[in-house]
């Protein structure tokens, strides 16, 4: 199955609230195996001026991909998950996520260009609060990879 | 102990880690991050897709490599923006591996380790973070100041991030706020 090229361009709206949690953020500091104070312990995290445990910079990882898997589980996108690769990835903070965020993404499909027999396809979440504070923006780019490649 | 922009020069080194990667810790980002492609944990499954064996996440590699920049900065908050490619995959052995398929590097790794009594008690052990005689692909980091932007407070670090001698990362720069 081929990649459109008229995905280019579609957006996904704001999925379900994303919770925030300590738990979370010690658990994903953890997985990337990071050691900063301030993803573990309340009282270090409120000694650099945030108001709870500060996520790790690829925390919105989580956020992002869960807006990613509407276009990949979307049907008339074409994408076989198992034939995806991740290309480039870039994350802008506008602040730190702090445990307690209530995170929504929004997914725009930037672009879609023909590589050989796949195709590469960038994609960009907005993540804000559910009030609408913008908190990251991330870029990504997958690959997937034609049946020949 | 944040970074004070002049004290900094374009060029300097920021230091270096090196990352150790098991099965058990792609395991673990799966979990961590909700990122379940069996790519990074189904040995049969990948190769079928074409890949050399079960790979790490980019985002692992990624999350990781970052650290060697949050602990410079004293901050995780610090880090406004950050940007990879990836380039190569980091092919991560098979502890259990035994036979002719498994990467030269693992069987030795697995013949030095010895035969444990029994697989369950092996990877028990493994959960428990007995890592000892896990095999592992090892990540190396390295950082410099790329650029400085005084009237923005930021640096900019790049880092080199290499697997078994070739560059997995390209064009990683943190973006990071300074004093």
């Amino acid at each position: 199955m081929t990649i459109s090229p008229e995905l280019q361009g579609r957006s996904y709206p704001a999925g379900p609230v994303y919770d925030v949690g300590r738990e979370k953020i010690r658990e994903f500091a953890t997985a990337v195996k990071a050691t900063s104070a301030a993803h573990f312990d309340v009282e270090a995290a409120r000694a650099l001026g945030y108001a709870d445990l500060v996520a790790p910079p690829t925390f919105a990882i989580i956020v992002a991909q869960r807006a990613d898997a509407q276009l990949v589980s979307d049907p008339e996108s074409g994408i076989d998950f198992s034939r995806v690769v991740h290309a480039d990835q870039r994350f802008t903070h506008h602040r730190p996520i702090v445990a307690g965020d209530r995170l929504v993404a929004s997914l725009q499909v930037d672009s879609v260009r023909s590589m050989g027999g796949g195709a590469m396809i960038t994609t960009r979440a907005e993540i804000t609060t559910d009030d609408g504070e913008p908190v990251a923006t991330t870029t990504s780019s997958i690959l997937v990879r034609g049946e020949e490649q | 102990m944040p970074a004070v922009l002049s004290e900094l020069s374009v060029g300097q080194d920021i230091g270096s880690r090196r990352i150790e990667v098991s099965r058990l810790d792609l395991i673990r980002y799966a979990g961590a991050s909700g990122d379940f492609n069996p790519i990074h944990w189904n040995e049969a499954f990948a190769r079928q897709v074409g890949l050399p064996g079960v790979i790490a996440h980019g985002m692992f590699t990624m999350g990781a490599a970052v650290q060697l920049v949050t602990d410079w900065a004293g901050d995780p908050g610090a880090v406004l923006d950050y940007q990879t490619r990836f380039t190569k995959p980091v092919p991560v052995p098979d502890p259990t591996a035994t036979d002719a398929t498994a990467e030269d590097a693992t069987a030795e790794d697995t013949a030095e380790a010895g035969a444990p009594g029994s697989g369950d008690a092996g990877s028990e052990a493994a959960t428990l973070g007995a890592s000892s005689e896990a095999a592992f692909a090892v990540v190396e980091v390295r950082g410099v100041i790329g650029a400085l932007n005084p009237e923005a407070s930021t640096a900019r670090v790049d880092l080199t991030v290499t697997a078994g001698g070739q560059k997995v990362l390209v064009k990683a720069q943190a973006l990071v706020r300074v004093a």
